[in-house]
């Protein structure tokens, strides 16, 4: 059914919401960004309509809502293991997310649950708590190229909700739901809307093989790629982490094993017994993040893996642009082919 | 599956066998784990850290892990005794596809610890017999450095095993140079087998040799190291391509593993 509500109406229902869910939206934070006098956009709690950043794209993906930065798997104490999982009776959460980013937490899906014999219980544990309120965009901001990845849609959401002029816009699809948005809001005709073009525009390389491995390509970016990582933690569909194990300075009998976010571009992701390691050169790692993004993880699951939500692109601190790094991939492949 | 993956069980460590100054074999309860050959497990020591171990042996109350000592967790593991205990979890990965060895000539090219994967397979066939013949070029950097003295000088009544060495040494009195190019030396039968396991250059120079000697790629199978967080493909560390050794290997047969590009 679809609603229409007030801002105090809305309001209202967010506030019953509240009771019995976390509700994490894009927020506005004055003044935190990365330079002097710019805002920072970034997940956190929302309870009010007015801290909603409907208009803005966050630095960060909501992945860190379920997937966390840094994770406790076990507490130690002496030699036993005490498992970490979030409570059941933890609250289920609301996330006000895009279609870029469901389709972004459908991929992590595809590694951390359905890869191997077995799901990850951390991260399933959190998913399953998450419903998904999916945020319509009504505008493309410079970077994106969703329609260009098929990512501009989905159809994986339990609310739809656009923001126009103080009025909000409801279509609920999760009966669960029903009932609270109809004493809140009055009935309305509500169509999801979706962005149908970017200002850029990405051709997918059909078919990407072996053959771009020795482009001067990689050289250009290794001259520029500093390996800091910015833009695997920012992509909504990067999910490496590495597991490590810490005490406590003031009582070393007791510590924990965490799961912390790891990153093909940084230093140390390969390191193994004797020194041996991989990829020693930054256009050597930025090929293995580029192939995986546009090729291999394809290969095994069917899905293009980037959803053109271009953080990468933002964060960069050397501007290299992934959605020109796909173009050119196209080309080259393009003129291999011909050969 | 409901249980956590990432849950190790705590065994106890047997006995402890020193092969050098930075090599240990764990002798360790199997606690109902039970693995296949060249499978590998999660090992870990609560505070200090978990790492990916290939199984050097099993039985069917043991597995034995040989470790070098190259950082914090391997260290520790090197400094157990028997009755201390350790965590572990597993095991993972695929292990060597054994029927391709059945009454055939297998060659095996190891390189250092690289040994340890396949000694329990090269004992079985040593104790039970499988293989028509079983050539065992084995390589380590320096004398000092050879593990598994006492098995290779048994090996030899039934196989032939050259040991060669790459840093020469006033005392040894054996070869010296690269194990990939022991192959050149023997002679190669129809339908051979070859199983390499090594460090990554090790392991092309001598796929590559056993190649240009006339051994089919189908039939050489390799097993690779990666350092897996999590051993059950969620991690990423050991990703190539759309592979992830963790899952699709560690053994991977070389027509497959030429094609994977770090």
């Amino acid at each position: 059914m679809g609603y229409l509500f007030s801002a105090d109406a809305f309001n209202s229902l967010l506030a019953e919401l509240k009771t019995r869910y976390k509700i994490f939206a894009p927020k506005i934070y004055r003044g935190k960004g990365r330079t002097a006098g710019t805002d920072l956009v970034a997940y956190g709690e929302a309870g009010e309509l007015a801290e909603i950043a409907f208009d803005r794209k966050t630095a960060f993906s909501p992945k860190e809502i379920i997937f966390p930065v840094n994770q406790t798997m076990f507490y130690f104490t002496k030699e036993e293991f005490q498992e970490n999982l979030p409570p059941k009776e933890d609250k289920d959460m609301i996330i006000f997310l895009r279609a870029c980013d469901i389709n972004g937490i459908e991929r992590m899906d595809a590694i951390l649950l359905q890869n191997g014999p077995y799901r990850d219980v951390y991260y399933e544990k959190l998913r399953g708590k998450a419903r998904f309120f999916l945020i319509a965009c009504d505008q493309s901001w410079e970077s994106c190229f969703c329609v260009s990845t098929g990512s501009n849609r989905t159809e994986n959401y339990s609310v739809y909700v656009r923001e126009e002029n103080g009025q909000v816009f409801c279509l609920v699809k999760d009966r669960d739901f029903e009932e609270i948005f109809s004493k809140y809001g009055r009935p309305a005709d509500v169509e999801p809307r979706f962005i149908e073009e970017n200002k850029i525009r990405v051709r997918l390389p059909e078919e990407i093989d072996q053959r771009v491995f020795g482009h001067k390509l990689w050289e250009e970016y290794a001259a520029r790629c500093s390996a800091c990582g910015r833009c695997t933690v920012c992509c909504p569909t990067c999910t490496c982490f590495t597991i490590q194990d810490i005490f406590y300075r003031d009582n070393p009998d007791c510590g924990e094993r965490r799961r912390v976010w790891a990153s093909c571009l940084i230093d140390g992701f390969t390191d193994m017994a004797a020194g041996v390691s991989f990829r020693a050169g930054y256009g050597e790692r930025l090929r293995f993040r580029a192939m995986h993004k546009a090729a291999d993880f394809k290969k095994r699951f069917g899905l293009f893996m980037c959803v053109g939500c271009g953080r990468c692109d933002d964060a960069c601190p050397e501007y290299i642009s992934f959605s020109k790094c796909l173009n050119r991939l196209s080309e080259i492949m393009g003129e291999v082919g011909q050969r | 599956m409901n249980a956590n993956p990432y849950l190790p069980v705590k065994v106890k460590v047997l006995e402890v066998g020193k092969q050098t100054e930075n090599v240990a074999t764990l002798k360790i309860e199997s606690q109902g784990l039970n693995p296949a050959p060249g499978q590998f497990v999660e090992v870990s020591i609560p505070k200090v850290g978990e790492c990916p171990v290939s199984i050097s042996d099993f039985g069917s109350d043991f597995l034995e892990l040989t470790v070098r000592k190259v950082g914090r967790v391997t260290g520790a593991l090197n400094a157990l005794r028997a009755g201390d205990s350790l965590f572990v979890r597993g095991p993972y990965g695929n292990g060597f596809p054994l029927e391709n060895f059945d009454r055939r000539h297998v060659v095996m090219v190891l390189g250092g610890i690289g040994l340890a994967p396949v000694k329990g397979i090269i004992n079985r066939y040593y104790l039970n017999g499988g293989v028509n013949r079983l050539d065992l070029l084995v390589g380590f950097r320096t004398p000092q450095e050879i593990i598994f003295r006492a098995e290779l000088a048994r090996w030899r009544e039934k196989f032939n095993v050259v040991v060669a060495v790459e840093q020469d040494d006033p005392g040894w009195p054996g070869r010296v140079g690269l194990v990939s190019d022991l192959v050149k030396e023997i002679s190669v039968e129809r339908e051979a087998a070859a199983v390499v396991v090594g460090p990554p250059l090790m392991i092309k120079a001598a796929a590559e040799e056993l190649s240009g000697r006339g051994v089919a790629k189908e039939n050489i199978w390799v097993s690779l190291e990666r350092r897996m967080s999590c051993g059950i493909g969620k991690c990423g560390h050991c990703r190539i391509n759309d592979r992830y050794v963790c899952l699709d290997g560690p053994v991977f047969n070389y027509r497959q593993a030429e094609g994977l590009v770090d």
